[in-house]
């Protein structure tokens, strides 16, 4: 079984940590309130209607007083794109850097349409082409030579013949040759197998998500021919400031309690801080809109705020006042703005001299980055 | 509309339009005029002060037009004439209703996007054969209902409009005209369908103030007619109705089957399945979202999912090129001249400045008025792409900043250019500046940028200013290339001593300019790194007019005291080319950031025998570049020199024999000659240790001579030179 780093997940998890029960169950009340509701046409094999997987995603309030909870907060376009791309049987690919819901979107999609998140490959370095289409079990392959008994289905090919929606979790980390073997089951929307010779047949209401990270250096691309099955969706970082100075207060909470870290009073002045250098230097554009900042290399993702708190938290507990300081920040903020030491150490002084100094009251904050960027 | 006017069969066609353009409106159906165009109206004393009304071939005032000179029916404007609305343009009322009556129906019907309520309400409901005047009447009472009578204040702008069409529909119908067809924005239905008297209408109008205009015909483009601001139709997606105007049926395949031709073009592989499969994703989603066919939005939405691989770099293309386009319009020869070649005209006769056929050329002294004034309007005329006048050098050869050398032609083909550039604005002042807003906008680089902001300057347009300054500090920022950066400081620099800003723009102008100047003292020590020697050229003359520049922004210490570091990193370095190094510490020196011993410890840290000779000699051509006066009178320095030539080994001599004789041919002869008879003397013996470079005791007799010229300048009286001369 191959393991890989899961990406972190969105903010809006449920509450539960450990043990976490799928999507399905967790929102079984809510999902069987829907279908009760839902008057429009199904796609054939589908639990509910693409409006009422919309509403699901998205949230609202039932005729019957039933209320959805959003399972996505952003724009409604961006769901009502993946779901009708589901609608239309092509393959969905959900792009994003870390911490943009990729799989809790893909997860909360197959729940909805399938009633059944669970048939899902993980991509690894390590995945091998039995993950995609179908493995032996040995003993029974030797005891009775090639058939159906023996063979082993994949998460995909059980998709396949039973009407329902796969899923694949970070595509670009999979190997471009086992990557491949999609493009026959995406876009014959079948799975031959030679040594039977027989074939499985994707029966109506199969479909497949996956989702992959745009930013990461070293990955796989897609081949064209692999991309041109599938409709891309971008899930986009954060709108707002708040919205991202929530979102990282709250994870930071939860990691802190974990790691038994002194609690941050939420939107601390520090976390609004490194949240607003995270949003300038990614967006090349100062929060006022005023001036042009370049960009650094890195992707500069929400996660990786988090993890910049989470790490100035920890050395204010364990060498400070146990207050987190600007002093704390810097030297995380310069390790995750830095990633190419000659290029992107020139963006972060410049950004520093140019928009941070002229702050009024950023004055200790400049001081502390720039101590950290001259050692 | 066109069905509308079809099925309706007008006798006469009323337009909402300024009336004064009646006679022009034949040329409506030209063969040689195309639209997007624009109806320009402007004051004859006063050009500057202009109206436009945009023509889209989709937008309806046009169809009617159209419709009314195809079928040989009379057609007229009817709208309050531009010659009174002028004169009311200072009462600064707000035009139109005040409220966004599309906006207020959509909310009612619980749609909180106008647009798409509209198209989706009225516009696709046109595609079926039914009753094409429906909607007219659908929308007419909606208004109705929008402004109940007794709503809205009399008089005012508006009524006054109101009225004056009233009085035009009544005028038609007095001519016998029985099927009377006006087209005008639907908020003024209900104001002309029911009937005040007569007798209050004419209350209205009596007496209305006006101007002379007069109107041509302009050509206009998409770009413009999605522009919110100035004269702008407001209309976000030209391209997109244009399609849907023009596209009989199958509209959302059309639009994707041209989208992926567009991104073909651009080198983005685009398949016919891709195209199927945005039709099937664009009409499925139109179905979710509960709206008859696929808008806007869903073609946006499956185009970037489908065909951009969900990025938002192709589709800005799609958005620019398509949703908007580029496509401009024409204008047939036969309309009246834009009011540009009279404004040119008028200044050309003010400042007497005939425009002639033959070249001549023409010294202008800035300090002068009229000077002054003619060059503005050549530089400005230079921005609009009207190359009458190219710069010259002066005859006389005088240099100062306030003269100004052109060379005069004016071809034919100039008038044309003036036609095309009257697209910018109605007088040459403000046609300049939207130009040069343009420009900002859309040029790439950090140095076309600069030019322009200098540009600006000497064409003295001060509203062009902030925006060309905004578009310099945004490519400063984003350009990573040192080189660039120091290009443009220096001209930042002159422009602000030439102190031709105005008030809050010398603000801008400067903190811009020290921006860049920090921005180059971070950027340059890494951009020195392992450099070649034509690399280390170019940057060392980078490095010369930047600290030039930095120089002469004055009051910023804190800026000075960072170039001085920059450049003592630069100094000090081992990485960096020896001319850079030497340059740096020649600086400095100059600069009293370092003194002689500093100076000379450096130099003998890098004349030795361990530097590789071509770099020691590098070293001494950027030290010395700034002239060979430093080695006559620091001895010192100049053993130092000497003592380095004599240890360079034979066979690295022939390599570094060039770059010295290039450093040396390159002073004044009088100092090679000093410089040789010093080194012929030999170097150490007269030198004192505490102030290399003079002699012990004071030579009154050259001592003497220096003073009497120094007197002389100063305006002292000749004092009779005697004991006390050597103590002042």
């Amino acid at each position: 079984m191959s393991v890989s780093a899961v990406p972190p997940t969105d903010s809006a998890a449920p509450a539960e940590e450990a043990l976490r029960p799928h999507a399905e169950t967790a929102y079984a009340a809510e999902l069987a309130a829907l279908a009760a509701a839902d008057d429009r046409p199904r796609p054939a094999c589908w639990q509910l209607s693409p409006w009422a997987v919309a509403t699901y995603l998205l949230g609202g309030a039932l005729p019957d007083g039933t209320v959805v909870t959003p399972k996505y907060v952003g724009p409604r376009r961006i769901i009502e794109v993946a779901v009708t791309t589901l609608a239309t049987d092509r393959a969905l690919l959900l792009l994003g850097v870390p911490g943009t819901a990729k799989t809790w979107v893909s997860e909360h999609l197959a729940a909805a349409v399938s009633g059944d998140s669970t048939l899902l490959v993980q991509g690894t370095a390590g995945t091998p082409e039995e993950a995609i289409r179908y493995g032996w079990n040995y003993a029974r392959l030797l005891a009775e030579g090639p058939s159906r008994g023996a063979l082993v289905p994949s998460p995909v090919m059980r998709a396949m013949s039973e009407g329902r929606t796969a899923r694949v979790e970070e595509l670009t980390r999979i190997p471009a040759d086992v990557q491949d073997s999609l493009i026959t089951i995406l876009s014959e929307k079948t799975l031959p197998i030679p040594e039977l010779g027989e074939e499985v047949q994707a029966v109506r209401g199969f479909n497949l998500i996956a989702t992959a990270n745009d930013r990461d250096r070293g990955v796989n691309e897609l081949s064209s021919a692999l991309r041109r099955r599938f409709n891309t969706v971008v899930l986009p970082l954060p709108a707002s400031l708040e919205e991202e100075v929530d979102i990282v207060s709250r994870r930071v909470g939860e990691l802190g309690r974990s790691l038994e870290l002194p609690a941050v009073p939420s939107g601390s002045a520090e976390i609004r801080r490194v949240v607003t250098v995270f949003r300038e230097l990614r967006d090349g554009v100062t929060a006022d809109g005023r001036t042009k900042v370049k960009s650094p290399s890195g992707s500069l993702s929400t996660a990786e705020a988090i993890s910049v708190v989470t790490s100035g938290l920890a050395l204010a507990a364990h060498f400070g006042d146990g207050v987190l300081r600007p002093g704390d920040v810097a030297s995380g903020l310069l390790g995750a703005v830095v990633r190419d030491p000659a290029a992107d150490r020139l963006v972060w002084q410049e950004y520093l001299e140019s928009v941070v100094r002229d702050r009024d009251d950023w004055k200790d904050f400049y001081r502390s980055c720039r101590e950290a960027a001259e050692h | 509309m066109a069905a509308a006017l079809a099925q309706y069969r007008p006798d006469t066609v009323l337009i909402e339009g300024p009336p004064e353009a009646d006679g022009l409106l034949a040329l409506a159906a030209h063969q040689d005029m195309g639209p997007p165009v624009a109806l320009l109206a402007y004051v004859v004393d006063n050009p500057a002060q202009a109206a436009f009304w945009p023509f889209a071939a989709f937008s309806p005032e046009w169809v009617a037009l159209r419709h009314a000179l195809d079928h040989d029916v009379p057609v007229r404007f009817i709208d309050l004439p531009a010659a009174h609305t002028f004169v009311h343009e200072h009462e600064e009322e707000p035009e139109g209703p005040g409220i966004d009556p599309i906006a207020e129906l959509a909310r009612t019907a619980g749609h909180d996007d106008p647009e798409q309520w509209w198209d989706d309400v009225v516009e696709h409901q046109l595609v079926g054969d039914g009753d094409a005047l429906a909607p007219f009447r659908t929308i007419a009472d909606a208004m109705a209902e929008l402004r109940p009578p007794g709503s809205e204040p009399s008089g005012g702008r508006e009524a006054r409009r109101e009225a004056w069409m009233r009085r035009q529909i009544r005028a038609a119908e007095r001519a016998g005209h029985r099927r009377i067809a006006v087209v005008c924005g639907a908020w003024h239905v209900p104001a002309l369908a029911g009937r005040p008297s007569v007798a209050s209408d004419d209350a209205l109008l009596k007496g209305l103030p006006k101007v002379k205009v007069e109107l041509t015909w302009v050509p206009w483009t998409h770009r413009r007619l999605s522009q919110h601001t100035g004269y702008g139709a407001g209309i976000a997606s030209p391209g997109w109705y244009q399609h849907l105007f023009e596209s009989a049926d199958r509209g959302t395949v059309r639009w994707m089957t041209k989208v992926a031709a567009l991104l073909r073009a651009e080198d983005h592989s685009v398949s016919s399945a891709h195209v199927i499969e945005a039709v099937r994703l664009a009409e499925t989603l139109a179905a979710m979202r509960g709206r008859p066919l696929p808008g806007l939005a869903e073609s946006t939405d499956a185009v970037r999912a489908v065909m951009c691989e969900g990025s938002d770099v192709p589709l800005a293309l799609v958005q620019d090129r398509m949703v908007v386009g580029d496509r401009m319009g024409r204008v047939p020869d036969e309309a009246p001249t834009v009011p540009l070649q009279r404004d040119l005209t008028r200044l050309q006769r003010s400042l007497r400045l005939k425009p002639e056929p033959a070249e001549r050329e023409l010294d202008l002294d800035l300090r002068k008025d009229t000077d002054a004034a003619r060059s503005r309007l050549l530089h400005r005329l230079t921005l609009l792409d009207v190359p009458w006048g190219s710069a010259a050098t002066s005859r006389t050869g005088s240099t100062g900043t306030f003269r100004e050398s052109w060379r005069l032609l004016w071809e034919p083909e100039l008038a044309i250019k003036v036609a095309e550039a009257g697209i910018w604005g109605t007088t040459v002042e403000s046609a300049a500046t939207s130009r040069a807003r343009d420009l900002a906008a859309h040029s790439g680089s950090l140095g076309e940028v600069t030019a322009l902001a200098e540009a600006c300057l000497l064409a003295d347009l001060p509203d062009a200013l902030p925006t060309v300054l905004q578009a310099l500090a945004d490519r400063a920022a984003l350009d990573a290339d040192v080189a660039h950066l120091a290009e443009a400081l220096p001209a930042l620099v002159r422009s602000l001593r030439y102190g031709d800003v105005r008030g809050t723009d010398a603000a801008a102008l400067r903190e811009l300019a020290e921006g860049l100047a920090v921005r180059i003292c971070i950027g340059l020590p890494p951009a020195c790194n392992s450099l070649d020697a034509e690399g280390a050229g170019a940057m060392a003359g980078h490095l010369g007019s930047t600290h030039a520049a930095v120089a002469l922004l004055t009051d910023a210490d804190e800026l000075h005291q960072r170039w001085s570091a920059t450049l003592r990193t630069l100094a000090e370095r081992d990485t960096i080319a020896g001319l850079l190094r030497g340059r740096a510490a020649r600086l400095l020196l100059d600069d009293n950031q370092w003194d002689a011993a500093e100076a000379a410890r450096q130099m003998r840290l890098t004349l030795n025998p361990v530097t590789p000779p071509a770099e020691a000699a590098g070293w001494i051509e950027g030290f010395l570049a700034g002239g060979g006066m430093l080695l006559v009178h620091d001895t010192r320095l100049l053993g130092l020199v000497d003592d380095w030539l004599t240890s360079v080994p034979d066979a690295a001599f022939p390599d570094v024999l060039p770059l010295l004789r290039r450093t040396f041919s390159g002073f004044d002869p009088g100092v090679r000659r000093t410089i040789a008879d010093r080194v012929r003397a030999g170097t150490d013996t007269p030198a004192t240790p505490d102030r290399p470079g003079f002699a012990p005791t004071l030579d009154r007799t050259r001592a003497a001579t220096a003073r009497r010229t120094a007197a002389v300048l100063l305006g002292i009286n000749h004092a009779p030179p005697g004991a006390r001369g050597s103590a002042e």
